[in-house]
């Protein structure tokens, strides 16, 4: 049946593309195949019905199923971005500028444990965990050593960090504005998702209240100060680590999305200057097309969630942009170097549904950080993707397969179900409260491995294939001196600095949060004044409490 | 016979506990008694609720590569407070080359990824079988 609106919406496309390709060109003028074939930048079919034409629609437009960008990897690939961080800033900073000389595009800080957690280096709580899995962040000085020499205005930065996410932000800026950068002008993303941690990753500290209020704190300061940092990356990534299923994977952290979304509209926020700033990270796991269909329901349903539900007017308050990583969980320490074919699957799918930036995981990551060879070879495997495969020719090439588009309204149908009962428990707060979603996770955790065990799944190298004998390789080691040399210097800033200054900066901090001012000012000067990410974490203790989980 | 005690534990700050959770559920399934800390225990807190619990058994899960500073730390405690007859596992994202170093300490045996839960059911109930039929008398231990 011919279709005469989709016929006008087509050439409408048509032209606005061509637009925006003038403005933005295409990487090339031509894309062929290795025959010669000319690639045309979009496939759509001829006779479109009036449920595939809202369903699916054309990439750049609401509701986003086949991308946010009318033109996609043509004009750009994805920010290969490799999550890196430990031992110390100095360290750390030799690993960004490595990555940063072989073709990265963006940097990503892993931080260590008690810096995630609030603690500071010499604190009883961060016995052995100094540098472990990630950067050992005290003070600001830290924070200038892990960027030396890295122009912040040029390249954009993802944080992973939660509950003290203000404090490494205001970090973040004080070193900016040292190098001279303006706040306006630097880039980036912090994780600032506490709802996932209290479901599956852990690092919360406060509880759920007072921890909303802080990010919808830096939602408020950023809008005006920093507008061009992601203020929030709401993580699929780690549900899915913990076992979830994709479904729930995706239905989870659109909830948490949701009740991010309420709490800064109940602030008082207008959600079309905030909506376009979150930002999301999600898993790319083994199943290849689930995958590829996830990530395209997800845009679907945020795009009708922010559309309909919160009445978000702006075209960028509807498009899920994110991050994506390849699964962690489901590489193998038996035969690591299976994982780099592992990777390269994932990867693709990520591309094939679209991310905006991508951390493909090295191949000994079940067995230790990875070393400087591996980080390579991962992010190598990107670069043959965008560079040697083709897939980044035309946008969207599965749109419109029988399968990709049937898994993509099943994921979406089954994710909307769970939405919904979430919504029934009070949304995604209360429902993390009762304890859930994590329930539900550890339900699908623990049926995935008894089907490894009993071999109804098979994973190539652990329970088939195996070896006779497996040589593990050289791995890499965090220098147990680490620790100590990091305390020394933690303790040579304090005698350093203006204590007084110090106290001052922390009294008002706490009285601030007594009340119900924005705390970033007053985080950003605690900062400047060299007080440590436990001192500021423990001041916010004193007046919020901690959170615990029994 | 009475059923296999079993303290499940996250030592330090790591926060993955997908591993632990499951061990403890599977446990549970094989007969065991099983309790789990939660996240966040230190050295001190396993070791003073293991007493409490009166386990025979403490898992120990760390997937932030602090094992080689936690685990020691906590036989030492068991050690201080004069108890050297539980038997203490660990797992998670563990090198092989560390191994040896934590067995010198006292744990008895590291599963590292990929390992089945029955075959830690299965180390577990040997284990403790041996110990109460062979019960560890004080002279032994002052070595």
């Amino acid at each position: 049946m011919s279709n005469p609106s989709w016929q006008k919406r087509k050439q409408h496309w048509l032209q606005k593309t061509e637009e925006f390709v003038q403005k933005t060109p295409e990487r090339k003028e031509r894309f062929q195949t290795l025959s010669g074939i000319e690639v045309d930048r979009l496939y759509t079919p001829t006779e479109v019905t009036e449920e595939i034409s809202t369903k699916i629609g054309l990439p750049g437009e609401y509701p986003y199923t086949r991308g946010i960008r009318p033109t996609m990897y043509r004009n750009r690939f994805w920010t290969m971005r490799q999550y890196a961080g430990f031992g110390s800033a100095t360290e750390t900073n030799k690993r960004f500028r490595y990555l940063l000389e072989q073709g990265q595009t963006g940097l990503s800080v892993a931080f260590d444990l008690p810096t995630q957690i609030g603690y500071d280096s010499d604190d009883a709580m961060s016995a052995g965990e100094v540098g472990k899995v990630g950067v050992a962040i005290d003070t600001l000085e830290d924070m200038e050593n892990l960027l030396r020499g890295i122009p912040l205005d040029q390249v954009s930065t993802s944080m992973t960090i939660n509950a003290p996410a203000s404090i490494l932000l205001a970090m973040y800026i004080a070193v900016a504005e040292k190098q001279g950068v303006e706040k306006e002008a630097i880039r980036g993303t912090i994780q600032n998702d506490i709802l996932k941690e209290y479901i599956a990753r852990g690092t919360y500290i406060f509880p759920p209240t007072p921890s909303m209020r802080l990010i919808t704190d830096i939602f408020a300061y950023c809008q005006q100060h920093v507008p061009n940092f992601n203020t929030i990356s709401i993580s699929g990534y780690h549900i899915r680590e913990a076992g979830s299923t994709a479904v729930q994977e995706v239905a989870f952290t659109l909830a948490n999305g949701i009740a991010y979304v309420q709490a800064a509209m109940d602030k008082g926020l207008d959600v079309d200057q905030f909506a376009p700033r979150l930002s999301f990270f999600f898993n790319a796991h083994n199943h290849f097309f689930e995958e590829i269909a996830k990530f395209r329901a997800a845009r679907r349903i945020w795009a009708k969630v922010m559309k309909e539900r919160f009445r978000a007017k702006k075209e960028r308050s509807h498009q899920l942009r994110f991050h994506t990583q390849t699964g962690g969980s489901t590489l193998t320490a038996q035969q690591p170097d299976n994982n780099i074919v592992r990777v390269t699957l994932q990867a693709m799918a990520a591309v094939l549904g679209g991310t905006q930036s991508l951390h493909t995981n090295a191949r000994d990551e079940a067995l230790a950080l990875p070393t400087e060879e591996s980080a390579r070879i991962a992010l190598r495997t990107q670069q043959i993707i965008a560079h040697e495969s083709g897939v980044t020719d035309t946008v969207d090439p599965l749109g419109g397969s029988y399968y990709v588009e049937s898994l993509t309204d099943q994921i979406e149908a089954e994710a909307l179900a769970y939405i919904q009962k979430i919504d029934e428990l009070g949304g995604a707060v209360g429902a993390v409260e009762q304890g859930y979603m994590q329930r539900e996770i550890q339900r699908t955790a623990l049926e995935t491995q008894r089907k490894i065990e009993s071999e109804e799944e098979i994973v190539v190298g652990l329970n088939k294939f195996r070896l006779a004998h497996e040589k593990e390789p050289d791995l890499m080691k965090i220098d147990s001196a680490l620790a100590e040399r990091q305390i020394k210097q933690l303790h040579a800033i304090r005698q350093r600095r203006n204590q007084q200054d110090v106290n001052q900066k922390l009294s008002a901090l706490k009285q601030a949060a007594q009340g119900s001012e924005n705390l970033m000012p007053f985080i950003l000067e605690a900062v400047k004044s060299y007080a440590t990410v436990g001192e500021i974490s423990h001041s916010l203790r004193d007046i919020f409490g901690e959170y615990r989980i029994i | 016979m009475l059923p296999i005690r079993v303290l499940v534990a996250k030592p330090g700050l790591d926060g993955h506990d997908r591993g632990a959770l499951i061990i403890a559920q599977a446990l549970r399934d094989e007969g065991m008694e099983v309790i789990y800390t939660g996240l966040r225990q230190s050295p001190a807190q396993i070791v003073a609720t293991a007493i409490q619990e009166d386990v025979e058994v403490i898992g120990l899960s760390c997937l932030s590569g602090a094992h080689n500073d936690l685990f020691p730390e906590v036989m030492r405690l068991l050690k201080a407070q004069g108890v050297n007859d539980m038997i203490v596992v660990g797992g998670g994202v563990i090198p092989q080359s560390d191994i040896p170093f934590l067995k010198e300490h006292g744990i008895a045996a590291i599963f590292t990824p990929g390992t089945t839960t029955k075959e830690t059911a299965d180390f577990i109930r040997v284990a403790v079988k041996k110990l109460r039929e062979e019960p560890i008398n004080e002279s032994d231990s002052k070595n």
